[in-house]
């Protein structure tokens, strides 16, 4: 075996208090295909980012063939043959795929004249290495489907020289054939020495493609093992944890009678016939992997999107409850606390008091605000939840996400809610913060609400839920109580559906 | 703090219209005459009342460029009813302010039905409200006379206008409606960040049709004014009177990008705009070096208040 082409030693990296990497050890042999596999929050999209110079300034030692390797930022990292092609599609739709293939380095004559006939034969053997021969470099990017923009961004990845190649999750959104086009495409860069860094949740992938996958788990490799020998089982096993972490929270006695209740609920292509019951007093989590439709289904539930299939019951209602718009949702009784706190739950500029009462103003007949109990309600939001802030009249946007987060929830206290469907609550939420938030819920369910939590956060959802419900790929792959709970089952639950479907897209 | 801000903000437009006045003052002998009031308190109605919607409907994070044709539209039917169905100044009060109240909800309406950006809408109702107003008066200047003669009379003997009293009051109402009221919180909200808005529980389609109209009625009543001020209806009155009141309401501190807007400071901006414009006449300045003076004070103003707003947001960060 030659040197290592990449060797990473004692990574570090945290933000704020959250620690995402400690003494991340990992090497990458060259003409390698290495798959990173790890449950949510193991580190995988934070290490990949450094790799790619997207998040600078990590702690421990970096080599590439030997040599130091610092990447400042993306450029840096290029031009040191490390390519990173992006989860998120960066493809600009208003441009040529030829314009977006070479966007960072378009050919210019004359000092600034772009090169249209240079610029479409580069493209064209840019995109004939990714399958895409036939298609026209002319051809507008919102003209193509999701699947193709992902071809274009692994076309624009390839088209500059590298060394190391780094995909996440790249067959998210492509089909059959367009899986094995790519798969061909990494087997052919391996044969030429590229090394290639292969993030999935889909293991079945893996063991067809890679030559070693490794596994992340709280910002450590636990292990690095031939994919082609390497079961289901064990890779699951490995990323949950061997011991257990005994959950501690106590627990409401008994619940009540069913507040929330879902018949095989289709939402946003994704949620597929989930069939649920939130009781009063209790806290339900929502587990499972991205894409597991968590969102989809809090979202359809509360009105925010349309829903497709199924019938939600509130209470002991006889007849179904169709949440037509947020505010039906609101009026009989449901809360939505977004995960996107700064683009769905955030009104920035606007002061604390505005953010915290906005889900009900207190009026003087009623259309007046009163302002006295506006202020009396937001101050109550402030004490109980012990926002830390300059004062009600500050803006909220300069608040610590962990206490804009708790107005957010907060706002929420001023009315009655039977239901709270909660996407992350303590996403991006320091530790005191989401202790306090806990220990909001846990009062809510006490006080007869019924509680449905999305969380990445295994933690979490052990900490703080009654019983849990996994998702996987739209459907429901587990149930635990809190006794029946543990990692390897869970885990086991989360990657269900990506193990048995091998490609849904077709 | 918020509030001091506020009260900042205000002592700046004050102090810029003071200045206006006084440099006028200084420039032209009689500026500063009863005349010259008249004048001014003369021409704001008109422009404070479409300003007014205009602010309501910024806001809320739209824009509104058909309130000019909307106005004329109002007049136009208020003459159609007087002049060619002799029908009562009443009934062709309500017809006139139906209409332009009409042209609002379509605003609206298109706005949340084809969720097209509002510029467009209401560039095209712009056009077609223009258009409208040609067919309803057949191309022609209806003459009415005193008909609307309360707009325009001076109230008990303050030299100030029924109109303009009318402008004032419903500037102080449309304040109250903004900062007072569950409406004008939400306005606020939806402009801010409408998909939070909407996850809270609010109808950020609900609260476009109220602004857009409220900006047709708005602009309705505008036109009205204008019809008592020449006595006459004219089918191109209030053309270009859209930028006048966007220039009014950004000067007042209205964010194009919705969510921040004051209805007392979109008055004050008339008045900026009204003392400008009746000081540069004074002064005997040519229509095109107007023209050329009104826009560097538009911008003068804006970006003025611009490096006031971040030299006290530095402060704040120092003292904090």
């Amino acid at each position: 075996m030659p040197a290592d082409r990449l060797h990473v030693s004692a990574l570090r990296k945290s933000f704020g208090a959250n620690v995402v990497l400690r003494e991340l050890d990992f090497a990458l042999a060259p003409g390698e295909i290495h798959a990173l596999v790890g449950s949510n929050g193991a580190g995988k999209s934070t290490f990949s980012k450094i790799l790619a110079g997207l998040l600078p300034r990590a702690a421990g030692g970096l080599k590439l063939d030997g040599r130091d390797y610092r990447p400042v930022d993306r450029r840096a990292a290029h031009a040191a043959g490390v390519v990173m092609v992006l989860q998120e599609l960066s493809v600009l739709p208003t441009l040529s795929v030829a314009e977006n293939l070479f966007l960072g380095d378009l050919p210019a004559r004359f000092g600034g004249l772009l090169d249209i006939r240079r610029l479409h034969e580069r493209a064209r053997a840019a995109l004939d290495r990714v399958g895409l021969g036939t298609l026209d470099p002319d051809t507008p990017a919102s003209a193509l489907g999701v699947g193709h923009q992902q071809l274009i961004e692994i076309a624009a990845g390839l088209a500059q020289e590298c060394r190391v190649l780094i995909l996440d999750e790249p067959t998210a959104a492509l089909t059959g054939a367009e899986t094995e086009t790519l798969f061909a495409l990494l087997r052919d860069l391996r044969a030429r020495d590229v090394s290639i860094l292969y993030i999935s949740h889909r293991l079945d992938e893996i063991a067809g493609l890679a030559d070693r996958v490794s596994v992340l788990r709280d910002g450590r490799l636990v292990a690095t093992r031939p994919a082609r020998t390497t079961s289901h089982q064990e890779l699951v096993e490995l990323m949950a944890g061997a011991a257990a972490a005994a959950i501690t929270a106590a627990r409401a006695p008994t619940p009540g009678e069913p507040v929330l209740r879902l018949r095989d609920i289709s939402a946003g292509h994704v949620v597929r016939s989930v069939s649920l019951e939130v009781r009063s007093g209790e806290i339900v989590g929502l587990g499972g992997l991205v894409g597991a439709g968590r969102t989809e289904l809090l979202r359809a539930i509360f009105g925010a999107d349309p829903l497709d299939g199924g019938s939600i019951l509130l209470d002991a209602d006889a007849a179904p409850f169709h949440p037509t718009s947020t505010r039906a949702a609101v009026q009989r009784g449901l809360a939505f606390i977004p995960e996107d706190r700064k683009h769905h739950g955030l009104f920035g500029p606007l002061s604390v008091v505005v953010n915290a009462s906005i889900a009900r103003l207190p009026t003087r007949g009623l259309v007046v605000i009163d302002r006295g109990d506006e202020a009396a309600a937001a101050d109550r939001v402030i004490a109980a939840l012990q926002v830390r802030c300059a004062g009600p009249e500050q803006p909220i946007v300069e608040l610590s996400g962990g206490n804009q987060q708790k107005v957010v929830i907060g706002r929420w206290l001023g009315r009655e809610v039977r239901v709270w469907l909660l996407d992350e609550p303590t996403r991006g939420v320091d530790v005191s913060a989401r202790r306090g938030i806990h220990a909001l819920l846990r009062e809510r369910a006490e006080a007869g609400a019924a509680l449905l939590v999305a969380s990445s956060d295994y933690d979490e959802l052990a900490a703080l839920c009654d019983r849990v419900i996994v998702l996987s790929r739209g459907v429901v792959a587990g149930e635990f109580t809190a006794a029946t709970l543990n990692p390897a089952a869970f885990t086991t639950a989360a990657f269900r559906e990506f193990a048995t479907a091998p490609f849904p897209n077709n | 703090m918020p509030r001091l801000r506020h009260y900042s903000e205000f002592l700046f437009l004050a102090l810029l219209l003071a200045a206006l006045a006084g440099l006028f003052g200084v420039l032209s002998d009689h500026f500063w005459s009863v005349a010259t009031l008249q004048t001014i308190t003369n021409r704001i109605p008109a422009l404070a009342l479409a300003a007014l919607g205009m602010t309501f409907v910024l806001i809320a994070g739209g824009i509104d460029l058909s309130v000019g044709s909307v106005s004329a539209v109002a007049g136009a039917v208020f003459g159609w009813c007087v002049a060619d169905h002799n029908l009562s100044v009443g009934v062709a009060f309500g017809a006139a302010l139906t209409a332009a109240l009409g042209c609002g909800l379509l605003n609206g309406t298109l706005v949340n039905v084809l969720l097209m950006p509002s510029f467009i809408v209401t560039l095209g109702v712009l056009e077609a409200a223009r258009g409208a107003a040609y067919l309803v008066t057949g191309s022609q200047t209806k003459y009415l006379g005193e008909k609307l003669g309360w707009l325009q009379d001076s109230v008990a003997g303050l030299g100030l206008s029924g109109a303009f009293l009318l402008a004032a009051g419903l500037t102080i109402g449309a304040q109250f409606v903004l900062t007072r009221t569950v409406l004008g919180r939400q306005m606020v909200a939806v402009g801010t960040n409408a998909e939070a808005a909407r996850l809270v529980g609010i109808s950020p389609s609900r609260i476009r049709a109220i602004v857009f109209a409220l900006a047709g009625g708005l602009a309705g009543l505008a036109g009205l004014c204008h019809v008592a001020r020449l006595g006459a209806a004219d089918p191109n009155a209030g053309s270009g009177i859209e930028l006048s009141a966007i220039a009014a309401a950004v000067i007042g501190g209205t964010s194009l990008m919705g969510g921040r807007g004051s209805m007392l400071a979109t008055f004050i901006g008339v008045l900026i705009i009204a003392t400008l414009e009746a000081g540069l006449a004074h002064l005997g300045v040519s229509e095109p070096m107007k023209r050329v003076a009104t826009g560097i004070v538009i911008v003068g103003a804006v970006g003025a208040e611009a490096v006031r707003a971040r030299l006290a947001a530095r402060r704040m960060r120092l003292a904090a």
